[in-house]
């Protein structure tokens, strides 16, 4: 009949993790909480299988992409610090975030930030660069067996050639912001979490 | 030697005369009672007492949450909001091309859902809109104020001292009673006198097993009470359901054997009335399992079947998919919806962390159990319609008669995976958009239901 698990996150870790993400104090109790009941090992981070365990999530079609956006190159285990920074780049941009002076680093919120995040779902390789393969391979877990290989091709030929200005057949993260430059990504990619 | 002899003696007639109270309270003012079916009116006086209570804290805690706002307020709905829209209302209508933001929507999903999901959050105990006094709930609220501190530790005492022994021993009386009376029973030659002395013993004994967990039951719309060769299906959230269903009628139970206490009870119960047990084994094999009931169902005489066609127990915020078995079996089905109040103690059964025991021991030391049953109308399988149709159909009507989510997830999550087909549903209906319907290799329109 112990208390909640939410009790067990420091103060001091709290305050670390508002600065550096933004959520208050309250979202990151909650959040807390969901972190804990989806760590089945309890041993205080999650891993992939932890992830797939949520049903909504498994039948994403780009469920292992975004499962990987939280794990970083080489890991299998994620901390809450770091289950948070991921779920920060989803925070909506409020208005006092806007036109903060730009001296301080940017947050992860973000406009850019959130397209980065974008960028790397489809850059499988890491190399700043989203190859004709790469979109294909990403493509591919979008539709399924639904649509032929040679129809899958001509739209990412078409995707690229639309995206490519400097002639190198692949898409860079800047011309990736040029191409979403008329989209509301701000929507888009934001989440609403209560107060 | 002799004082210390004679308090021994006068400490013994004390705790003699305590037992004497004691078993007259037991016997006389609540088993009695129980046995007929009466109520003395002080469960009815206890819960009021408690509503009250309960009102005051909440304020309380309001007013505490505005000096320390650090305490978080308790979000039972979820903690963020949804952006609702359809695929194609997110992504944009049937527009016959690919945009590199299409996968925003996905990204976006799958977030909310790492979040705040559906599914598993069904098979872990509900968010209470407010503390309800009871310390495993407890987020630090007790150190609000002082007040609520004191009535907290009374509370524990009351629950503790005074209710749990009091239920324990009208538990074991009633399950005592149930196992004795039904063997003895069961050694009656078939006839009509073994037919009511068996529905006797049960009525009686669950009428004691529910004071043993202070259960105050309301039933709605009693002529819609399962009949005689129907089949009975209510949602499921603990193994008490079957007490507070059986409070108002016999059934005949299906299901699986256990071990341990339930298997004793189980098997003791068969011998004087047609309940239906499966062995592990049997319950794979779907078409015995099938065949047993219709043949039951087809007696016509026989009590009507108690069915939880989720298979599992589910939080009580949500009804989950119904499993279409009982539902080929024919026959009527009498739907019940059964909601329990979580003031006054989570009457979920999260079979992965506590077991049988430690959870009615929980159930025990909880402030009371409160719930509404709903007998519905009964329904039919209608022209042209399959039983998974059917099973949905049910499963709407009690979510709606109970104030529950209507899910069309399977309760099997809470062990099993996902099928890949809801995957490749996913899949076929993005390539719908970017392609168009003629686009499709292989296009049917399904969309939900499995």
């Amino acid at each position: 009949m112990g208390s909640r698990a939410s009790t067990l996150l420091r103060e001091e870790e709290i305050e670390e993790i508002k600065k550096e993400t933004g959520f208050s104090h309250s979202q990151i109790t909650r959040l807390y909480s969901r972190f804990t009941s989806l760590d089945k090992g309890e041993n205080g981070t999650l891993s992939r299988e932890d992830f797939q365990r949520i049903p909504e999530l498994a039948i994403n079609p780009l469920g292992d992409r975004i499962i990987n956006a939280f794990f970083p190159e080489g890991e299998d285990q994620v901390n809450f610090r770091g289950f948070m920074r991921t779920l920060a780049h989803f925070r909506p941009i409020e208005d006092n975030e806007k036109n903060k002076n730009s001296s301080a680093s940017e947050p992860l919120n973000s406009r850019t930030n959130k397209l980065l995040f974008a960028f790397r779902l489809y850059d499988l390789d890491r190399d700043d660069k989203i190859s004709r393969d790469e979109l294909l391979q990403v493509l591919r877990m979008m539709v399924g067996v639904n649509i032929s290989d040679e129809q899958l091709g001509s739209i990412a030929d078409r995707t690229i050639q639309e995206a490519d200005t400097n002639g190198d057949n692949s898409i860079s993260f800047n011309e990736f912001i040029k191409v979403l430059e008329k989209v509301d990504v701000e929507q888009k990619m934001s989440i609403r979490f209560l107060h | 030697l002799l004082p210390l002899l004679l308090s021994v003696i006068r400490m013994l007639c004390v705790a003699g005369a305590v037992f004497q109270v004691w078993v007259f309270v037991v016997l006389f003012l609540i088993m009695l009672p129980a046995m007929f079916g009466l109520s003395l009116g002080v469960t009815g006086v206890y819960i009021q007492v408690l509503v009250k209570i309960l009102e005051w804290a909440t304020v309380r805690i309001q007013r505490g949450r505005m000096e320390q706002p650090s305490v978080p307020v308790p979000l039972p709905n979820g903690i963020i909001e949804r952006a609702g829209g359809s695929m194609e209302e997110e992504i944009g209508e049937l527009r016959n091309s690919f945009a590199l933001s299409d996968a925003f929507y996905f990204y976006k999903k799958g977030l909310e859902s790492i979040v705040d999901d559906q599914v598993t959050q069904r098979f872990s105990s509900e968010e209470l809109a407010s503390w309800n006094l009871l310390t495993r709930t407890n987020q630090n609220f007790r150190y609000i104020s002082l007040r609520l501190t004191i009535i907290w530790v009374l509370g524990v005492f009351v629950r503790y001292c005074i209710l749990f022994p009091l239920r324990i021993t009208l538990a074991i009386i009633g399950l005592s009673w149930l196992v004795i009376g039904t063997t003895l029973v069961g050694f009656l030659p078939e006839n009509s006198v073994k037919t009511w002395l068996s529905e006797l013993v049960h009525l009686t004994c669950y009428r004691i097993c529910a004071r043993g967990l202070s259960a105050t039951i309301r039933y709605y719309n009693k002529e819609n009470k399962p009949q005689k060769g129907g089949i009975c299906v209510a949602n499921h959230t603990t193994p008490i359901d079957v007490v507070i269903l059986a409070n108002d009628g016999c059934y005949a139970m299906v299901g699986q054997i256990h071990g341990g206490l339930m298997g004793v009870i189980q098997r003791s119960m068969v011998r004087s009335c047609p309940h239906v047990w499966f062995e592990r084994s049997e319950m794979k094999d779907r078409h015995a399992v099938t065949s047993r009931l219709r043949a039951h169902v087809a007696a016509k005489t026989k009590l009507p079947i108690l069915i939880f066609p989720e298979g599992t127990c589910i939080n009580n915020t949500s009804v989950m998919m119904f499993k279409k078995g009982s539902f080929e079996i024919g026959g009527t089905i009498y739907p019940v919806a059964i909601k329990y109040d979580p003031r006054f103690g989570d009457a979920f059964w999260n079979s992965g962390k506590y077991n049988m025991v430690s959870y009615l021991l929980r159930m025990m030391t909880s402030w009371a159990i409160v719930v509404n049953v709903w007998y519905l109308p009964p329904m039919t399988l209608q022209d042209g319609e399959d039983a998974a149709h059917f099973a949905s159909r049910v499963k709407s009507a009690i979510a709606h008669q109970g104030g529950l989510l209507d899910l069309d997830w399977d309760g099997g999550l809470k062990r099993g995976k996902v099928k890949d087909s809801f995957k490749e549903e996913q899949q076929k209906m993005y390539s719908s958009i970017i392609v168009g319907q003629n686009g499709i290799s292989s296009c049917s329109q399904s969309t939900k239901v499995e």
